[in-house]
């Protein structure tokens, strides 16, 4: 049954990817001041504000805590972006899919493809706000460098969670739903911005179960230069939703194509 | 021979409403074979069906011998697809769409290049290499989509609708060179419901209607077999051309909207008696494909 999801030529799918790469390249400019100016502005704006009042009670410069978090709050938004919109206009107005599927291409193949690009994005934004961040003085070693695999692996989740919604969309206005009641709590309240025993015993039980805050909990240590706890845990979490998300992505695009 | 496509009992259906019930076609190799039918006879869904693209209900597809579904990709992988909307890729230009999409085929740029160049000057594209998608006019980019399909050396060429849409210089252009295609011994699916594409291209056409076949042969056998070698259209003056045409012996008249269509093997004497009516204008033609097409479905409207 899982050979009708898995890529058979890997080829196949890298062809994909070096296809959407190929655009990425083509609009380089509009790239530096997504992956670059954001983060500074972020950082500069609320991480050096925001750090006066807070600063004291925390194990770490505030600078740091806001960095890492943005950091893996990044790296979900980026690659859930492209997954909803990048996605859906190669698949719906462009009909770049049906060119594709005309070819030896097959739906894992395309699908594999495209969330191995939105991982990819994930990654090089993380690259820009990791390289601001250590500018700032806000990163504390070089163990931050492993902050970037782990992104990779954040982004392959949250696309393959996005695809879903791409998936079962008939225009761009039904993402507003996932952006809105899905991607901006989870932002909010997964450790970001502030750490999350702020908040209700109930609510970071439920945080738990979500990806993101897993996120957090592997790339802030990191960043901060501490020792990283639970990994295998924090890993598991993301991966699974990452696996499962492929599988019904994969069912339900099929679904929608093979008509 | 072996045939390229052979379909048996093909059906699909969604839900309720059967699109194919079903089809039997069997293509042989090296021929201009059309598919010809009103909108909604199931021209599309058969294509999708036999690359592998679509489930069917029921039925057996094979192509060059292989399975579909189960070797929908080797097959693929020998095909050239040209789809009835052009589905080019906007964010690259003309050259870029080749490069990228001989990926898809496993084809290394380095060995793509110089067929690239050859498919460019093939459709007289080769000074527009570098332009952007959204720059071509629609013949321009029908015949990039032409290239495109051309990339992977195909045996077999599936085109759907090849010239809807396109001026007379374009659409002759392209019947040129997809009859040098099949002079270079590629085998050419087409669908269409332009007549007169099919009579000049198709060595052999299959007429479907409701999601089967009507009837099969080649263009001249088919009208040979179903009208009249001559028309008359009689436009005008309803009840004084229903008159005249009353009195034709040997004649079949059918009357569309406000002409009467009469089909005869001798025209002559029809033609003297209209020659007194000068309120009543006539055309006198020989019979195509299109009257058999028009006898076999019907004439009402399709949408």
């Amino acid at each position: 049954m899982l050979a009708d999801y898995t890529p058979r030529f890997r080829h196949a799918a890298l062809a994909v990817w070096a296809r959407n790469m190929l655009v990425l390249r083509k609009m380089i400019g509009s790239s530096i001041v997504i992956n670059f100016g954001e983060p500074l502005l972020y950082l500069v704006g609320l991480g050096f504000g925001l750090g006066m009042f807070i600063g004291g009670k925390m194990d770490m410069p505030y600078l740091t805590f806001l960095a890492s978090g943005i950091l893996a709050s990044s790296a979900m938004n980026t690659a859930s972006f492209e997954a909803l919109f990048g996605v859906f206009t190669r698949m719906v107005p462009q009909k770049s899919y049906d060119a594709m599927l005309a070819s030896p291409l097959e739906i894992p193949d395309i699908l594999v493809g495209e969330i191995l690009y939105c991982a990819t994005k994930s990654v090089i934004h993380g690259t820009g706000i990791l390289l601001v961040a250590a500018l700032l003085g806000a990163v504390a070693s070089w163990q931050a460098l492993w902050v970037l695999p782990i992104l990779f692996l954040v982004g392959l989740s949250f696309a393959t969670l996005a695809l879903i919604m791409t998936a079962l969309s008939s225009s761009y206005a039904f993402f507003s739903y996932y952006t809105t009641l899905i991607m901006m709590p989870l932002m909010l309240l997964s450790g970001v911005f502030y750490p999350i025993t702020a908040l209700p015993a109930v609510l970071q039980k439920i945080l738990y179960v979500l990806p993101l805050i897993h996120a957090v909990q592997l790339v802030r240590p990191l960043v901060a230069g501490l020792p990283v706890t639970n990994v295998a845990l924090h890993l598991a979490v993301i991966a699974l939703y990452g696996a499962a998300g492929y599988l019904v992505a994969v069912r339900l695009i099929r679904h929608r194509l093979r008509v | 021979m072996e045939p390229v496509v052979d379909i048996r009992g093909l059906t699909k259906r969604y839900g309720q409403r059967e699109v194919l019930r079903g089809l039997d076609l069997a293509v042989p190799p090296g021929v201009c074979f059309g598919v010809l039918g009103p909108n909604g006879a199931g021209k599309t869904t058969a294509l999708r069906a036999l690359l592998g693209q679509s489930p069917m209900t029921s039925g057996e597809i094979r192509v060059f011998g292989l399975p579909i579904p189960e070797q929908g990709r080797a097959v693929r992988a020998r095909c050239g697809v040209v789809p009835q909307t052009d589905n080019l890729d906007p964010d690259f230009t003309v050259i870029e769409n080749l490069q990228v999409y001989a990926r898809y085929f496993g084809l290394a740029s380095a060995q793509i290049e110089e067929r690239i160049r050859e498919l460019l000057a093939f459709v007289e594209l080769g000074d527009r290499a570098t332009s952007p998608i959204a720059t071509l006019s629609g013949g321009m980019k029908r015949r990039l989509t032409i290239a495109r399909a051309l990339i992977n050396r195909p045996e077999l060429i599936i085109l759907d609708e090849p010239t809807t849409g396109l001026d007379p210089q374009v659409r002759r252009m392209i019947w040129a060179r997809l009859r040098a295609l099949r002079e270079q011994g590629s085998t050419l699916l087409l669908t269409t419901h332009y007549m007169d594409e099919a009579e000049r291209l198709c060595d052999e056409l299959v007429i479907v209607d409701h999601g089967r076949i009507l009837e099969r042969g080649s263009p001249r056998e088919l009208i040979q077999r179903h009208v009249e070698p001559e028309v008359l259209e009689v436009r005008g003056g309803a009840e004084r051309a229903q008159a005249i045409l009353a009195a034709v012996r040997d004649a079949r008249v059918e009357a569309i909207g406000d002409t009467h269509y009469c089909y005869t093997r001798d025209a002559r004497a029809l033609l003297a008696s209209l020659e007194q009516h000068p309120e009543l204008s006539f055309l006198h033609r020989p019979s195509n494909l299109e009257d058999v097409f028009l006898k076999l479905t019907g004439h009402e409207l399709r949408d």
